[in-house]
């Protein structure tokens, strides 16, 4: 039934509130190893389905486990061998740094000598070392998440999960927290993440589920799913509301022979082929003149729409 | 760095992380971090820990009381207000530490910074989390009706040495009855707002009529009686029969067990309200 390298095994798993149904059974599967992705929408289940696999919430129906163990019963064990990074932060923001990893390492059993020695450790691994004395209430928003993915990380943790890692942070942050995870990748750690940033998923996963609604829509690499539900190449082409009271919706009608599909967009009409350049050419021949032309790769946002006909983030 | 261990239990590790084999393990693996939160607010609390008890002892024992005839008859015992009021200041005392330990820190710990959430995450039960927090408001009430009886000592208002130490006792009783079913409340509590209840209607109304002020026979009847089946007049009359050496050891055994109950219904209720606010 689980197989035993399955890091998280999940077979119709549901979880309800209530009357609302967050997660309308899911199969998921991680091996060692692997980078794994949730991607969604808000509302599409993702961080209850953390949730549940973190081991601190039940599950409605169907079933989990989690390095092959049953959360239901043995959810302290599981909760010893994981490492959970929390959207948001439950820093104890009167204590320094160094404080907040020390107390959470005598968490998990582990003598204070050990736990010093792994403090350091992941100081450095985070760049905090010389905030290691800074009260956290004092930290950007940036290095309190890398703080809580330091933490997340003292118990040496056989799977890591990361409930959107980096929503909320600037750009710059972002990147950082991103090479810290890529480099957590690159160890053998598991990483299960959530996000709704599809530049994440394809930096990150190595293979992603895409959710909505409470139920998985796709599965496979990101590069697999760009190929699998859309084009090579899309042309993104914005008109000005002066040509001639043209709508967008207008305008699709008369370019829909010149692409494989066409999506309109509320500010822009988007066009999937195989060449883009080409197909904004021929959208130049019929006399068409749009204000601002974009030829780009294929990327899981385009998948999202495909799928649902809605944007990742809006 | 985080190398994957392998799985499966091999021979016992010390490096490595395991669920706590009990309640008591589970709690002890947070004292660290009540340590570490204590190092960092004692130095606030201490100062009204002496200063508190001396303002009440001079203005309720010795002004105030200078007005009160120091008759036995009259007041279960005592031969002054000052010996009067002192047990009764002390069990108040206990209960507003507690009240005030288990209330707003409370919220904070599963709503504003949620460190809670932190905690459960981590191989802890909300029992382990509980018992911790528990044992660190306890801590502070001894710590605060150690130095009020020691405050108070100077002024002759204690019958035997054996007397005071039983009293200090029964304020850690005094202490886990309110913590518990208070911290229960808080634990489950939608916001702030909700405490008003406590403070206004629970603690204010305690303070004044249980009895550490006047003795509750001055009461109407069915007041006296309402005032007999409060907490906080089962932990005052027991302070002040240990505190005067006037002990009835059946009525004794009632406080005691009065307390004990309220502590343990109050532990099941809180355990409850907090499993479904922290693993939902």
């Amino acid at each position: 039934m689980t197989a035993t390298d399955s890091m998280i095994w999940a077979q119709g798993l549901r979880k309800g509130f209530g009357d609302v149904e967050a997660v309308r059974g899911i199969d998921v599967d991680v091996r060692r190893g692997e980078a794994f992705g949730f991607l969604g929408p808000n509302g599409a289940g993702k961080s209850s389905t953390m949730r549940m696999v973190a081991a601190v919430s039940p599950i409605s129906g169907g079933e989990l486990r989690i390095l092959g163990l049953d959360p239901a019963v043995d959810g302290p064990e599981i909760r010893a061998r994981i490492g959970v990074c929390p959207q948001e932060d439950t820093l104890d923001t009167e204590l320094t740094v160094r404080e907040n990893l020390f107390v959470y390492g005598r968490y998990f059993g582990l003598p204070r000598k050990e736990v010093r020695a792994r403090v350091d450790e992941l100081l450095e691994f985070v760049q905090l070392t010389e905030k290691a004395g800074s009260m956290v209430e004092d930290l950007s928003g940036g290095m309190k998440r890398r703080l809580t993915i330091a933490r997340s990380l003292i118990n040496r943790p056989e799977v890591l999960l990361l409930d959107e890692p980096t929503t909320g942070l600037d750009p710059q942050a972002r990147h950082v927290v991103w090479d810290r995870l890529f480099r957590l990748k690159q160890q053998g750690v598991t990483l299960v993440l959530t996000t709704h940033y599809m530049d994440e998923a394809e930096q990150l996963t190595d293979r992603l589920v895409v959710m909505d609604k409470g139920l998985i829509v796709a599965e496979g690499s990101p590069l697999d799913l760009i190929a699998e539900h859309s084009t090579r190449e899309v042309a993104e082409l914005r008109f000005g509301v002066a040509q001639e009271g043209d709508t967008h919706e207008v305008v699709a009608r008369q370019v829909e022979d010149l692409a494989d599909r066409v999506e309109v967009l509320p500010d822009r009409l988007l066009l999937y082929s195989h060449d883009g350049e080409e197909t904004v050419a021929k959208v130049h021949e019929r006399g068409l003149e749009p204000v601002a032309t974009l030829v780009r790769r294929s990327t899981l946002e385009d998948v999202f729409l495909r799928l649902t006909g809605r944007t990742l983030v809006d | 760095m985080a190398a994957t261990t392998p799985g499966g239990a091999g021979s016992p590790d010390p490096a490595r992380a395991t669920a706590p084999a009990s309640t008591l393990a589970g709690a002890l693996r947070l004292l660290d971090y009540w340590l570490t939160v204590y190092r960092r607010t004692w130095k606030g609390t201490i100062v009204s820990s002496f200063v508190t008890p001396l303002l009440y002892v001079v203005a309720m024992g010795v002004l105030l009381g200078g007005f009160i005839e120091g008759d036995p008859a009259e007041l279960e015992g005592a031969t002054s207000y000052l010996a009067f009021v002192a047990p009764g200041l002390v069990a108040a005392q206990a209960m507003t530490t507690v009240i005030g330990e288990t209330t707003y820190p409370v919220m904070d710990m599963v709503k504003w910074h949620k460190v809670y959430f932190g905690m459960i995450a981590a191989p802890l039960r909300v029992g382990d989390i509980m018992l911790a927090h528990l044992a660190f408001v306890l801590f502070r009430v001894a710590l605060t009706s150690a130095v009020f009886l020691a405050v108070m000592a100077p002024f002759g208002v204690f019958s035997s040495v054996g007397g005071v130490l039983l009293a200090f006792l029964v304020q850690l009783l005094v202490g886990l009855a309110f913590a518990t079913p208070v911290y229960a409340y808080a634990a489950g509590a939608k916001d702030e707002s909700a405490f008003n209840l406590i403070f206004r209607l629970g603690m204010i109304p305690l303070f004044l009529f249980s009895g550490a002020f006047f003795p509750v026979a001055n009461l109407d009847a069915p007041l006296e009686l309402l005032a007999t089946i409060t907490p906080l007049w089962h932990g005052v009359d027991l302070t002040r029969m240990l505190t005067l050496g006037r002990v009835d050891v059946s009525a004794a055994l009632v406080h005691v067990a009065y307390l004990v109950v309220l502590a343990a219904l109050g532990w099941r209720w809180a355990a409850r309200r907090l499993q479904r606010r922290l693993i939902a």
